[in-house]
């Protein structure tokens, strides 16, 4: 057992930031460039950070397995960035992100976390504009903002449908600039296989390089990850093919706690599944449902009729009608669910019943098709390659699919982990969006821990550690993660079985969707467990991986992802399945709001809302890893204390 | 619907490669480019085959990652999609299709379909960036950019990086990928007191890399997945003209602590 301590600090919910930044012990100028970092990922996250890190004089060592830091997969994300600035006088504040935020989470959050966020929202946007990001303007020249799902204000800043895109090439072109004045030393094309921990705490890592095969070891006085979420363990999402959870994972098994790994987001607005064949679902922005409705028939004897051939009063704009007040922009988990509903009661369109509409024509007629084309062009543009089908005349079909994870490894109010020395950063951690995220909240915690949260609280660890005392890499634990990497791959390549390593994979995902997916039961989830645990012994059996260590070889990458995508597929199960309550995307079957429940007679919430267990499960699950992936984790809880907010019944009607 | 792929097979830089046959198995008109290879990848893993290199990564058209000539054309038939982005039903059943490489002497290559592209981030690390230390920032609207300006500079920015300019010329050239850049910061009122250092740093730093020089086809416009202008590179052209005029800046004389 650890103890997880959030280390949130004393006093009054908005000075805590302030207090604590003046409380961290500093590091003189002469000092910091004595001390090693080595941050791994190169996103928003792991970008900001390490460029921040070298301009405070810190030595930084930057990881990705990424040809360059510019493909990370921030670069995908389309619709914006919050930020509180008020700019459109709507009545936004930092306290109304940070209550949207930690409602939209559905009181799953750490409440100091979510306040810090907000606050230093505001920054982030300065420093993005002043990088040069081109964002949408007015003609004026100021500041142009969109509205966001979970929200009433507009407060979403936006450069076209590609706003990850200009962040991260912000913060690449930060970075670059470190770089190239030596404070930066990139590695490229180079895969984090294990943590190294020294006398308790994170001292190194071992890397493969993906060209050469070549295993190398490097030493830090601390370790910062920023390696992204963990979606891909349904092999079917709108991740990048790449993405994976292996750093994390590999730190896990080294002793860092996995927070909530069954929170997990699954957006409303993708383009629906066509085949066994697919590798990729793509996301269609959630800024469409701005100026887009979402309906399906009533009568599901409509559902094969063209949507022009079903009247206005056939429809049913079924967000509108059971979310009056958001409507169109409930929270990602909210509209799902709902899309979800409506398809198993047989009234989803398209081929295999799985979509629903969302339509265009109002906008359309309110606004002309040149204003439509100038705000969602690109996507639209990207829905027709994909689908062969004119969404300015037809409206687009749409269905759920995995986007984001929520959990990820355990930090304090620091952004460390358990393990002194390890601080994670990004999707990576688990900490800011509680059991659901609002749209646009991504790009602003990467930037927030990369920027501003990470660079002010690592001297508080930093400055423990006597400079230039770091461990070197002829160190034991040195020696015993680089054997541990080089056997892994060694099993991976000698095992001479029948089946790829791509097979498994479909069959995690398959398994992962049906038991741990947009709903969970207890049966459902024990089925899913045994199942993982089979498919694990199955997959050292029976994987085959071609190819040589020493050489270019994307099997051999692949295979080792998968490997650690399994065990962590059965460890999401066991914590869905502890979590006897429903809040934001985990959905629990048996924990949803009925018609006899006072809160729905009272019109809050409508029957098969989630229904959250206050009394027993307001805590984050740090899991520890049990030694070996046969042995049962050991389930560490830190108690959810809200000082300042009142954990409600979240409602969007 | 079934093709047969003539794919460049080379194991590494120092073996020789030769284009290889490779028949698809039985294809669905709704998968993209990428999914028919992993079908074929799956098919030839099963064989105890290797399978195919190549890049890839988001899969929707804005990392960069993929590359390919597809039938002498970088990333395929259609005019501004990427090869991840391309679809089977833009083929007939029974069609063959040739699979080359990124060719530039400046894009060395890693295996099959796989090229380093390195270089790109080296002539960023030359000038692509604006010096802004995190916290310096002063508050975002405090400097107005009109809204044609940021729209044009976001017409630059949105470059993916992926070096189908380079592909696609016959000189290897870079001149479209140096010259977004350069214009989207070149464009911002932010990007104004490094402007004429950054042109003159990434243009000498892209004509080290061993990119050739630019004749004004346009080829590179016609296969740029973001239809980037070709104009920006007479924007670059000017900005580096203007950098030669001006010279470098002299060296303070003296200096240190007053």
């Amino acid at each position: 057992m650890v103890t997880l301590s959030s280390n949130i600090p004393s006093g009054p919910l908005a000075s805590k930031w302030e207090k604590h930044k003046f409380a961290t012990t500093l590091i003189n100028p002469a000092n910091k460039r004595k001390y090693k970092i080595l941050v791994v990922g190169a996103g928003l996250a792991g970008s900001s950070a390490s460029a921040t890190l070298a301009e405070l004089g810190f030595e930084v060592h930057n990881f990705v397995f990424h040809d360059s830091p510019r493909r990370a997969h921030s670069v995908a994300a389309q619709g914006g960035i919050n930020a509180a600035k008020n700019y459109q006088n709507d009545g936004d504040s930092v306290h109304r992100l940070f209550y949207d935020t930690i409602k939209g989470g559905d009181f799953r959050a750490r409440e100091a976390n979510v306040y810090r966020l907000a606050e230093v929202s505001l920054n982030i946007i300065d420093q993005c504009a002043a990088q040069g990001v081109p964002f949408a303007r007015e003609y004026g020249g100021l500041l142009d903002n969109r509205s966001f799902g979970g929200a009433q204000v507009s407060r979403t800043f936006y450069a076209r449908g590609q706003t990850g895109q200009q962040l991260l090439l912000g913060a690449y072109s930060a970075l670059n600039r470190n770089i190239a004045n030596g404070g930066v030393k990139s590695f490229t094309h180079s895969e984090m296989l294990d943590l190294v921990v020294v006398d308790g705490h994170a001292k190194g890592i071992v890397v493969r390089n993906l060209q050469t095969g070549e295993i190398t070891r490097h030493n830090g006085d601390a370790v910062v990850l920023a390696t992204g979420g963990y979606g891909n363990v349904y092999n079917l999402s709108t991740y990048a093919r790449g993405a994976n959870v292996t750093a994390s994972w590999r730190a896990y098994k080294r002793g860092a706690c996995f927070g909530n790994p069954c929170y997990t987001q699954i957006h409303p607005t993708c383009i629906p599944v066509s085949g066994d064949y697919q590798a990729k679902l793509t996301l269609m922005s959630e800024s469409l449902r701005n100026d887009g409705r979402v309906w399906v028939p009533k009568r599901k004897e409509d559902r094969a009729k063209r949507p022009a051939d079903i009247a206005e009063g056939e429809r049913d704009y079924y967000l509108e009608r059971m979310y009056s007040a958001f409507g169109n922009l409930a929270p990602r988990d909210v509209a799902s669910r709902a899309a979800k509903t409506v398809c198993d009661e047989g009234r989803g369109v398209g081929e295999t019943g799985l979509g629903v509409y969302l339509d265009f024509s109002a906008a359309i007629q309110r606004l002309g098709e040149g204003k439509v084309r100038e705000r969602y062009g690109n996507l639209f543009a990207m829905y027709h390659e994909i689908t062969n089908e004119n969404a300015y005349q037809t409206p687009m079909r749409i269905y759920p699919a995995v986007h984001y994870t929520m959990g990820g490894l355990w930090v304090d109010y620091n952004l460390m982990s358990n393990i002194p020395g390890l601080f994670v950063l990004g999707e990576a951690n688990f900490s800011d969006h509680g059991a659901n995220r609002l749209g646009a909240s991504a790009l602003m915690q990467g930037l927030s821990d990369g920027y501003f949260v990470l660079p002010a609280t690592i001297s508080g660890y930093l400055a423990s550690q006597n400079p230039g005392k770091r461990p070197a890499t002829d160190n034991d634990a040195f020696k015993e993660a680089e054997e541990n990497v080089q056997a892994i791959t060694k099993r991976l390549l000698g095992n001479k079985g029948k089946r790829t390593p791509y097979s498994f994979h479909m069959e995690l995902g398959k398994l992962v969707w049906e038991h741990c997916g947009m709903a969970r039961t207890a049966a459902g989830l024990t089925q899913g467990i045994k199942a993982i645990s089979a498919l694990r012994e199955a997959y050292w059996k029976e994987v085959n991986v071609l190819g040589e260590s020493n050489d270019w070889n994307q099997s051999l990458e692949r295979a080792g992802r998968i490997a650690d995508f399994i065990e962590l597929g059965e460890l999401m199960c066991r914590d869905a399945l502890m979590r006897e309550e429903s809040c934001g995307g985990h959905f629990r079957e048996e924990y949803q709001y009925t018609p006899e429940d006072p809160e729905t007679k009272a019109g809050l919430v409508n029957p098969g809302d989630v229904k959250r267990r206050d009394d027993q499960f307001a805590f984050v699950a740090g899991w520890e890893y049990g030694g070996a992936p046969d042995k049962a984790p050991v389930l560490n809880k830190e108690p959810l204390v809200y000082e300042e907010v009142h954990m409600s019944t979240r409602s969007y009607k | 619907m079934k093709v047969t792929l003539k794919v460049w097979r080379q194991k590494n830089r120092s073996t020789p490669g030769a284009f290889k046959t490779h028949e698809t198995p039985e294809l669905n008109v709704n998968m993209s480019f990428l999914e028919m290879l992993d079908v074929v990848n799956e098919q030839l893993a099963n064989r105890g085959e290797e399978p195919i290199a190549f890049d890839h990564d988001c899969r929707e058209g804005i990392c960069g990652t993929c590359s390919l000539v597809i039938d002498g054309k970088p990333h395929g038939p259609h005019k501004g999609i990427t090869t991840c982005q391309t679809y089977m039903r833009t083929f007939n059943d029974g069609d063959e299709i040739v699979i080359e490489p990124f060719r530039a002497k400046a894009f060395p290559l890693i295996k099959d379909l796989v090229v380093d592209r390195k270089a790109f981030d080296r002539i960023q690390h030359a000038g692509g960036y604006i010096t802004v230390r995190t916290g310096a920032a002063p508050d975002a609207n405090s400097v107005p950019v009109p809204k044609q300006t940021a729209d044009f500079a976001m017409d630059a920015a949105q470059c993916i990086g992926c070096g189908a300019c380079v592909a696609a010329c016959k000189n290897a050239s870079a001149m479209l990928f140096v010259a977004a850049k350069i214009s989207h910061l070149g464009l911002m009122p932010q990007g104004q007191p490094e402007r004429y250092r950054r042109a003159k740093g990434m243009v000498d730093q892209m004509d080290k890399e061993g990119f050739g020089a630019c004749t004004v086809t346009g080829s590179c416009e016609a296969v740029c997945p973001k239809e980037i202008s070709l104009d920006f590179i007479a924007r670059m052209n000017r900005d580096y003209g203007v950098a030669l005029l001006k010279g470098d800046a002299k060296a303070v004389k003296s200096g240190g602590a007053g």
